[in-house]
């Protein structure tokens, strides 16, 4: 949703963000909603600016969040405030399961399908009763036991098994009610610490925005995804807001608080190992993906949008090894490389210490800070053979060989570390051209103004560069293995005396032309599987429509009489869409639920949708539209006129899903897997599919170890950005917050004897840190079980370079992550806190 | 030299007068245009008249794409500002926007490049052209030793695991575009990350 749409909401729930502290230009809009009567809600372990401006703070301790969602879920349920015309219709509440689905409340805290020697577990059970429904994410393959087509074909040949009185005991409504039932405001208080009578309120105000004439956002940011239960927390709140009827409606929705300029650009074009363009696979070794054929067979959807998949791959390929690919070679599809298993950064690291990895390119990140386990890391990268660093200034990454913490405690001296070492001044924006996409999918092009200065370049200029020199290099081998880099297409412009690449004929190609005559493409519609069109990146079609027209470079905002949603403003992929499923803000009849909350509606006079936004859906798919099941529809003609989840093989918002998460159909609460506590609702004490990479130099410890009794999470500020360099480096941003610090509640300074503003030492098995105390009611202890629980914080963003210096506070943690991401767990773990200072010899140790 | 003269308290009182606005405003004159002048108002200039170039710019810091102004005067920035046409920001910036001026200015900024050698105490400076050279002979020489076309069942794999790239979320979609293309559809690397995970 967009961020300006959280005005129109009448509850705003800020969760696993400190939005007013992080994103405070869009908290003006959440602002803006409780002027005009919102409640505004802040459920958080810390009391931020964000509490302070809310009508509601509830407390929670670090990690346990989908205790306290959870929670929501089962009043919501059990006092029957759900929408009704909205969940009955537009989700699969009413889907019958597998008879074999076992809950974890049956089964110890695991679901069924667990395979204790794999650590992992099969989906067969977790199906529609008869059916097996492809992942709706990247991956759509599933691995079963038939074969993936015969098994997702039955989806073409009726609807899925429905119990529209909801008694069927393993409808999606029956198994719902029976997975959180356990979840009572007591339970909430006894996991979270949060006091009842607060979660009741919060849980009352969210259902009190439902309806057709109401609507409520929840926002949330790292604070949910740095867990190894991060991706279920998500979907605890994706169940909330199905159903309570608040996902595409205006000020209704999950706003995901992104962190990074163009971190969701990076994502859509991924520079991510798993995944390639616009969300479709990478393939891969050990899959069935030997041949394009293969790879399709086994990808492409049955039914829904995604059965258009074959389109955007043969593009991709066309796009990239141009007339070398042909249909006889599967358009080149042998020359992408596949993956063998997780190859993201956490595991990265591990490789890079092995000495797997030899060269590295560090663009734009600075993993010596930001990296888990961070004194690994900076030990690892003296395994490297060369490394490449390119940024503005000296990062605590490429300084490593001479300030790192082996060379700074006396281990290693810099005549011990082999690494080649690049450090490249780049260009930033405003020095050079291109396209940012925020966090609501929003692509905006920014102008060059200036020069970068003296030798820095941009990163486009790196790469086309360095590709222009490799092609040289391997331009007269006859190795079928170099293959791929002779004929990758690398044909770019370039500009001045510095032989800049024009950014807009890299967009151009992003956004996909027609093949080999290069007319612009306007409409992913027109994609085609059999060579004719190329395009980088589907999703993002329409970006750059006609040949001189870039749609990315429009200003026109809609003026103060509306209707808001700033069509001319940029572009939003897809299609230019504000509000995804934005279908679903009218009711099954194609009516708008209600005036207010009025944005897509069926003009029957003209037989096509209309709204104030592009409408999220088939143009012309009447409201009364139903498959016709005799002909084996497939793709879109599967989906009725009341399946607005057009990206989901049903059609249905899945408030189960059967397919594609690791760790189960449903969010189910786990510790995080340093906690100072026993999981009070299951056996099972952590994420059993958690990523846990216990080993000698990344030390994990047991639940409940008494040498390290307090949660620790860690967070960012106002004035700095994630590892800090570009505002440590800045004079107004290093003086406004010129030195790291912990946060500490003032019981637990009391209890060690540690005054505001001494110095104090957190430990934890991966390495120790001193700080200053900042000692702060703004951090409570929790009485957890009778235990009283204390929490400390510490910002993430110091290290040695720069203005603004501290300890980094990721020598702390540990190399754990969410199963389905690999996302790190850093915002909920455990240490141990003493006052006073390091053995260090700058300390006169 | 033109010797310095000291105003007197009759130059103070005859400069008060002669901008004191409430007389003008009697005789009719608007406090808003014509009796808000003063000798010190006439000197004032806009701010960014002297700026030679405007280009629209997008924040460099966090996900919420705030829209900026930036200027410049002969090629060098002067100033960078809240767009007030954007939806997002209508013009505000936070305190990491609003340092946008100074992150491009910092005098921590490199503009040469640096190069350790193996086993070096100490960075040296190398020409750009130098190094780009020798960086594509090494990747070239590690994907080269660590390439594998197909796995011992036959499996093509066309990848490298020798390899690895990190970075992307604070650049452009089309450098990124560029680095996963080059990467992985030419190179065969497949470690390749940023700050980002789906």
């Amino acid at each position: 949703m967009p961020q300006w749409d959280l005005a129109n909401a009448d509850c705003i729930l800020v969760m696993g963000s400190n939005m007013a502290e992080n994103h405070p230009i869009a908290f003006r809009f959440a602002l803006q909603a409780k002027q005009k009567g919102a409640t505004l809600i802040h459920a958080d372990p810390r009391f931020t600016r964000t509490s302070a401006l809310a009508d509601i703070h509830a407390p929670i301790r670090a990690g346990t969040d989908i205790a306290f969602l959870g929670g929501i879920i089962r009043h919501i349920l059990e006092n029957d405030l759900w929408f009704k015309d909205y969940a009955l219709n537009y989700t699969n509440l009413a889907t019958i399961i597998e008879d074999a689905f076992e809950d974890p409340s049956q089964n110890d805290g695991k679901f069924s399908g667990w395979d204790e020697a794999k650590k992992s577990y099969s989906y067969e059970s977790w199906q529609y009763k008869g059916e097996f429904v492809p992942s709706s994410l990247a991956e759509h393959f599933v691995n079963t036991t038939e074969s993936f087509s015969d098994q997702t074909k039955r989806l073409q040949q009726g609807p899925t098994p429905k119990d529209e009185t909801l008694q069927h005991p393993n409808c999606v409504y029956q198994i719902l009610k029976r997975h959180f039932a356990p979840y009572t405001p007591e339970m909430v208080e006894r996991v979270t610490g949060c006091p009842k009578e607060t979660f009741v309120k919060v849980a009352d105000a969210l259902a009190r925005a439902s309806g057709r004439e109401k609507t409520g956002t929840i926002c949330y940011a790292v604070g949910w995804t740095h867990h190894s239960t991060g991706v279920q927390m998500i979907r605890a709140a994706a169940i909330i807001q199905l159903l309570l009827g608040n996902v595409g409606r205006p000020g209704g929705g999950i706003l995901a608080l992104r962190g990074h300029s163009s971190i969701q650009g990076s994502t859509d074009i991924p520079t991510l190992y798993n995944l390639l363009p616009g969300y479709l696979p990478q393939p891969h070794g050990l899959k069935p993906h030997h041949s394009l054929q293969d790879y399709i067979d086994h990808e492409t959807t049955p039914t829904g949008w995604w059965h258009n998949f074959p389109k955007y791959i043969v593009s991709l390929l066309r796009a990239w090894y141009g007339e070398a690919g042909m249909k006889e070679n599967g358009w080149g599809f042998e020359w992408l490389p596949k993956i063998m298993g997780d190859h993201s950064q956490n595991p990265m690291t591990l490789a890079i210490e092995d000495g797997l990895i030899k060269g590295l390119f560090l663009l734009g990140q600075n993993p010596a800070v930001g990296g888990s386990n961070a004194a690994l890391v900076q030990k690892a990268l003296g395994k490297l053979d060369w490394m490449v660093v390119t940024d503005f200034t000296e990062t605590e990454t490429a300084s490593f060989w001479y300030k790192g913490k082996p060379v700074q405690a006396g281990e290693l001296a810099p005549k011990d570390i082999k690494t080649e070492v690049f450090l490249l001044p780049t260009s930033l924006a405003g020095e050079k051209a291109g396209t940012f996409t925020n966090t609501h999918r929003l692509i905006q092009w920014h102008d060059k103004v200036v020069d970068g200065p003296g030798d820095g370049r941009s990163d486009l200029w790196f790469v086309y560069h360095l590709g222009r020199r490799l092609k040289e290099l391997y331009r007269s081998s006859a190795d079928p293995r170099d293959l791929p880099i002779r004929y990758l297409t690398w044909d770019y412009p370039v500009e001045g005396e510095r032989e800049e690449p024009d950014a807009e004929a890299v967009l151009r190609e992003i956004n996909g032309y027609t093949w080999p005559d290069r007319q612009q493409i306007a409409d992913f519609k027109d994609l085609k599987d059999d060579g004719t069109t190329a395009c980088g990146c589907w999703i993002y079609t329409g970006v750059f429509p006609k040949n001189d027209h870039n749609q990315a470079r429009s200003r026109k905002p809609d003026g103060p009489d509306g209707p808001g949603t700033h069509l001319g403003w940029g572009f939003a992929w897809p299609s230019n869409r504000r509000t995804l499923v934005n279908r679903a803000s009218a009711d099954p009849a194609g009516k708008p639920w209600s005036e207010r909350k009025k944005l897509a509606w069926w003009d029957a006079e003209k037989g096509e949708w209309d709204g104030y936004d592009q409408v999220d859906f088939s143009t012309e798919k009447a409201p009364d539209y139903t498959p016709d099941w005799s002909k084996e529809p497939a793709g879109m003609d599967a989906l009725s006129g009341t399946d607005p989840f057009i990206m989901i093989s049903d059609g249905r918002g899945a408030l189960f899903v059967p397919s594609g998460l690791k760790d189960g159909p449903l969010p189910t609460h786990y510790e995080p897997v340093e906690s100072p506590v026993r999981n009070p609702l299951y056996g099972q004490q952590h994420n059993p599919t958690a990523k846990i990479w216990d080993r000698p130099d990344n030390p994990v410890h047991v639940p409940e170890d008494p040498r390290y009794p307090h949660v620790l999470t860690t967070y960012r500020l106002t004035e700095h950005h994630s590892g800090g360099t570009p505002t440590r480096s800045v004079a107004s941003t290093a003086e406004l917050q010129p030195e790291g610090f912990s946060e500490i509640a003032p019981e637990l300074a009391k209890e060690l004897g540690i005054e505001n503003l001494d110095w104090v030492v957190l430990s934890t098995p991966r390495g120790e840190v001193e700080t200053r105390a900042l000692v702060t009611e703004r951090l409570q202890p929790f009485r957890i079980d009778g235990r009283l629980v204390h929490q400390i914080g510490m910002p993430w963003h110091f290290g040695w370079n720069g203005y603004a210096t501290g300890d980094i506070a990721n020598v702390l943690t540990a190399i754990v992550g969410d199963p389905n991401t690999g996302m790190h767990e850093n915002k909920a773990l455990t240490c141990n806190l003493r006052k006073g200072r390091l053995d260090r010899p700058q300390n006169g140790g | 030299m033109k010797p310095i003269r000291r105003r007197t308290l009759a130059d103070h009182a005859r400069g008060f007068l002669r901008d004191w606005s409430l007389p003008r405003q009697l005789r009719g004159e608007s406090p808003y245009s014509d009796a808000a002048k003063s000798t010190g108002s006439a000197k004032l200039r806009p701010r960014l008249e002297e700026a030679d170039k405007v280009g629209t710019n997008i924040c460099p810091y966090c996900a919420v794409g705030c829209a900026q102004l930036m200027y410049a005067k002969d090629g060098t920035l002067i100033h960078v500002e809240g767009d007030p046409r954007s939806p997002i920001n209508q013009g505000t910036l936070c305190p990491k926007g609003a340092a946008t001026f100074g992150w491009l200015t910092s005098e921590l900024r490199m503009s040469k490049v640096l190069y350790r050698a193996p086993h070096a105490d100490r960075w040296e400076e190398k020409p750009l052209d130098w190094a780009m050279d020798r960086i594509a002979h090494l990747a070239k020489r590690t994907r080269d030793e660590t390439f594998v076309h197909k796995l011992p069942d036959g499996t093509v794999v066309n990848h490298t695991l020798g390899m690895a790239s990190l970075g992307g979320a604070t650049l452009d979609n089309e450098e990124n575009y560029l680095i996963k293309k080059l990467f992985s559809g030419g190179l065969g690397m497949v470690w390749i990350e940023n700050q980002a995970r789906v």
